[in-house]
């Protein structure tokens, strides 16, 4: 059979285009009508002519479809034909179609008892997707034009920067608004369509050489999309809290990235900076169990919380950069434990009391810059802020902060020194590059940056333990980098919000959570080492043999360098 | 070849030692390396170290260039106090500037490059994901200043600084030819042209002594001869040039003294003059079939035909 397709689709099937428009309309038709007898699950897909939200979300896959069936063969041919790969953004967009319907059907019958709870509807938007995928497979492959000369009016592409933030925006929104854990699933399977099939047409390249030209608006937009984000969840904290955990995450990923992705050092112990941090605001805090009578405004304890962290990092580091590679890896991992034991220890009667031991130090108050109280809720402009919002917007300052710090330092003198040892330790150092200076500065930057967020963290926590910072923490850090493109920016924030989102929404998976990460791991270094946002140099440096990935980076900086 | 202390000199006129080995010895367990050896590099000097594979030349090189401590013996180096400006000069490289007293190596290879020494590795090591013009950038490292702090915050002193490494960069890769490929990446490169961005990437450094691994290895002879202009071009703009090579015409042709290493001690040195027609040359090279020129006269008419050239070049 698939040998039969193969051989059919280099001229392309006559019948190959109408098939597509027929799984188009039947997959509409069938999103019309009702697909669960049952009305209680997945937001009651039950009444006909009445789409539900995943019907909807069908609706909108199918009609993406027909619009990549029109730049095939139709009115919009003439004009993208030439740019757009619209036979594997079909491809895509069939698989993905055909995945989300039988999700939907599986979905159905687990919720409730069986398959016999599942409406005719569903089986023709299951056939209609089923008919768009093997339609999409008839077509022919087709020769197109390089994106990169693409060129439409400034103003447009702006206006697409936004719409496309806009999307992120109401996607977030909407995703996290599902409450069932298999409506959340469905969804990330259409985002993933949307994706898929926007990348495999080419809007996403194209899309990148646009961010590339405005990449100031693509980083202000980003940062309204994230700061109108609470404003959408109308005062429910629930998601608030799982969102400002990402953003603490976040930001610690992004430290991290500093020494892993930047200086290439592998550290296995991060989350003891974290920690230390967090820690020292608690000491420092108002709390009745704060260990330390001095309670000084939060900006001290951030800047103390920083420096002791970062001075722990150059206590690790000095002796210990001078081993590389798995070596240094267990050296810290041995650091984060030996971090862990003595908070554990440091309760007065094994040690000092700074800690309390394993009770940690409870009931640390909310924090208070000036006048402003984060434990007290707001109304702008008619829209309710709760408590987890205030943090929200300080944490977003922080995480802001340290992409700048992150971005800068990439971008000079240092950062190319980093790139040099990562590249050739010996000629490095023999190019007058300081390295073993470099490596410390990476490891004290890492740890300041996430000191600071550890002060935040531990008062948005309301306490600190020894048990929040364990090595599952560290090695989840360091996932969430790897995941997500060591040494990018966008990169870490994705595998950062993935690692941190998934196990929030997806409760009923939690104890198959560690499985599931290292399967994503294996399958990720095996298939994509370089993460899901590549940085381009990582991307050279996990393909050495690729040339022709070499010339294709090539062309990209020289298109920069203009 | 007359000695003036004026600043424009002829190009093969010498100057002050400013890099001086004395007794250099180098042993590995139970292997002599490298044994006694004395080098004197003059300034606007190139001296040539040849010698059979084999013979610790990138030893001795990589005793000069202090990445191995030897054993015993000592080098001493004219570290030149850093003028903190550079004047913006028309020629790529700094111009001359006065010669300090010799003093022992610093005892880090960082420190040796920022003393002004800098060097190429006999199998090339750049920097294979990073541009032409990055690499050179790194090589801008050790005479750059800004910290964290002022990388951060980005204040006019980074900008002009960043600025100026950029400029100098490019008009390094100028100076070896490279101006146009600024923009590729260096594992991207015709062989050739990598062995020419190593050596702008050791010029950025602003060395006073340059010393060449074996710039030549692998070359067409076409790439040998732009190589050899660039060596003079190099030496004319004021620095010390070491060499290492097997190609024998090439290093009678470019340098004004030679030495030649054998089973790591030094055999002869001398000009070129001296040192190819010494027996004892030959009969090292000859003796041990290392002999590389491939030319179509037998090695004695080679040797013969590379004096002519040698002395046409002198008198050029």
């Amino acid at each position: 059979m698939s040998g039969d397709l193969t051989t059919r689709t280099s001229g392309g099937h006559p019948a190959a285009w109408p098939l597509g428009l027929a799984g188009v309309v039947l997959v509409i038709a069938g999103s019309f009508l009702s697909w669960s007898y049952d009305s209680s699950i997945l937001g009651d897909l039950s009444i006909n002519f009445y789409p539900g939200s995943l019907q909807i979300l069908a609706i909108i896959l199918a009609v993406l479809g027909l619009v990549l069936l029109l730049i095939e063969k139709g009115p919009l041919e003439s004009r993208l034909g030439q740019w757009l790969d619209a036979t594997l953004g079909l491809r895509a967009l069939g698989l993905m179609l055909t995945l989300y319907m039988a999700l939907v059907l599986i979905a159905i019958s687990v919720e409730s008892d069986g398959l016999i709870n599942v409406n005719p509807g569903g089986y023709v938007s299951l056939v209609g997707a089923v008919l768009l995928l093997v339609g999409s497979r008839l077509l022919p492959l087709r020769q197109l034009r390089d994106l990169g000369q693409a060129r439409l009016p400034g103003w447009f592409e702006i206006l697409t920067i936004a719409l496309m933030m806009a999307a992120i925006l109401f996607a977030a929104a909407f995703a996290l608004g599902l409450t069932e854990a298999w409506a959340f699933v469905l969804c990330l399977v259409f985002i993933t369509g949307v994706i898929t099939a926007l990348f495999r047409t080419g809007v996403m390249s194209w899309f990148g050489h646009v961010a590339q030209r405005h990449k100031k608006v693509l980083t202000l937009a980003a940062f309204v999309v994230a700061f109108f984000f609470p404003f959408t969840q109308g005062g429910s904290d629930a998601n608030m809290s799982i969102a400002t955990q990402v953003l603490i995450f976040a930001a610690t990923a992004m430290g991290l990235n500093i020494v892993v992705g930047l200086a290439g050092l592998l550290d296995l112990g991060y989350i003891a900076f974290l920690g230390s941090g967090a820690y020292v605001a608690a000491m420092l805090s108002e709390s009745a169990f704060a260990t330390i009578d001095w309670h000084p405004p939060f900006p001290v304890v951030v800047l103390i919380g920083a420096c002791v962290a970062a001075t722990l990092g150059l206590i690790i580091g000095s002796p210990t950069l001078r081993v590389s590679g798995d070596y240094l890896a267990i050296v810290t991992l041995g650091f984060g434990e030996i971090f862990r034991l003595a908070m554990f220890n440091l309760d007065g009667t094994n040690g000092p009391l700074l800690t309390n031991g394993p009770n940690g130090i409870p009931g640390i108050p909310e924090l208070q810059i000036g006048n402003f109280n984060f434990g007290d809720e707001h109304t702008v402009a008619g829209l309710e802020l709760g408590r987890f919002s205030n943090y929200y917007f300080l944490l977003l300052l922080l995480i802001g902060f340290v992409i700048l710090v992150f971005a800068r330092l990439n971008d000079s003198r240092i950062g190319r020194g980093w790139v040099a040892i990562r590249e050739d330790e010996k000629a490095a150092e023999a190019m007058g590059v300081n390295v073993f200076g470099l490596k410390l500065l990476a490891f004290a930057v890492g740890a300041f940056l996430a000191g600071v967020a550890g002060t935040i963290k531990a008062h948005q926590d309301v306490a600190v333990s020894p048990d929040q910072y364990i090595f599952l923490e560290s090695a989840f850090l360091l996932a969430a980098v790897v995941l997500g493109g060591m040494g990018t920016i966008a990169g870490v924030l994705l595998g950062a919000t993935i690692l941190k989102l998934l196990p929030e929404k997806l409760r009923f998976f939690s104890e198959y959570r560690l499985l599931l990460f290292g399967l994503l791991l294996v399958l990720m270094m095996r298939f994509r080492p370089e993460g899901l946002v590549a940085s381009r140099r990582r991307q050279l440096e996990f393909h050495e043999e690729d040339e022709q990935l070499a010339v294709a980076v090539e062309s990209k900086l020289a298109e920069e360098a203009k | 070849m007359t000695v003036t202390n004026e600043v424009r000199r002829p190009a093969s006129a010498i100057g002050e030692p400013v890099l001086e080995a004395s007794g250099v010895t180098m042993r590995f367990g139970g292997l002599l390396a490298v044994n006694n050896v004395n080098l004197t590099v003059r300034e606007g000097e190139i001296v040539g170290l040849i010698g059979p594979n084999g013979a610790g030349k990138t030893t001795f090189f990589n005793c000069l260039t202090g990445l191995y401590k030897p054993t015993s013996g000592q080098v001493r180096f004219a570290s030149v106090p850093k003028a903190a400006k550079k004047p913006a000069s028309a020629g790529a490289v700094e111009p001359n500037q006065p010669t300090g007293a010799l003093q022992p190596l610093p005892p880090k290879p960082r420190a040796v490059v920022r003393a002004g020494m800098a060097r190429t590795f006999q199998n090339i090591r750049l920097f294979a994901n990073m541009t032409a013009l990055e690499n050179v950038m790194v090589g801008r490292y050790c005479r750059t200043t800004a910290g964290p702090v002022t990388s951060v915050l980005r204040g006019p002193k980074f900008r002009r600084e960043e600025a100026e490494t950029r400029a100098r960069a490019q008009e390094l890769l100028e100076f070896v030819g490279l101006g146009r490929s600024a923009e590729h990446l260096a594992r991207n490169m015709p062989y050739g042209d990598q062995r020419r961005l190593e050596i702008a990437r050791a010029l950025a450094t602003d060395p006073k002594v340059v010393l060449l691994d074996e710039p030549t290895a692998g070359m067409n002879p076409q790439e040998t001869r732009q190589a050899s202009d660039l060596i003079f071009k190099i030496r004319d703009s004021g620095l010390s040039v070491v060499v290492i090579e097997h190609d024998m015409r090439f290093i009678f042709n470019l340098c004004d003294r030679v030495l030649c290493l054998v089973r790591g001690e030094a055999l002869v040195e001398g000009t070129p003059g001296e040192v190819q027609s010494d027996p004892r040359v030959v009969e090292a090279y000859i003796g041990t079939g290392e002999d590389d020129d491939d030319d179509e006269a037998g090695p004695g008419g080679a040797h013969v035909q590379d004096t002519t050239v040698a002395e046409q070049e002198g008198k050029s």
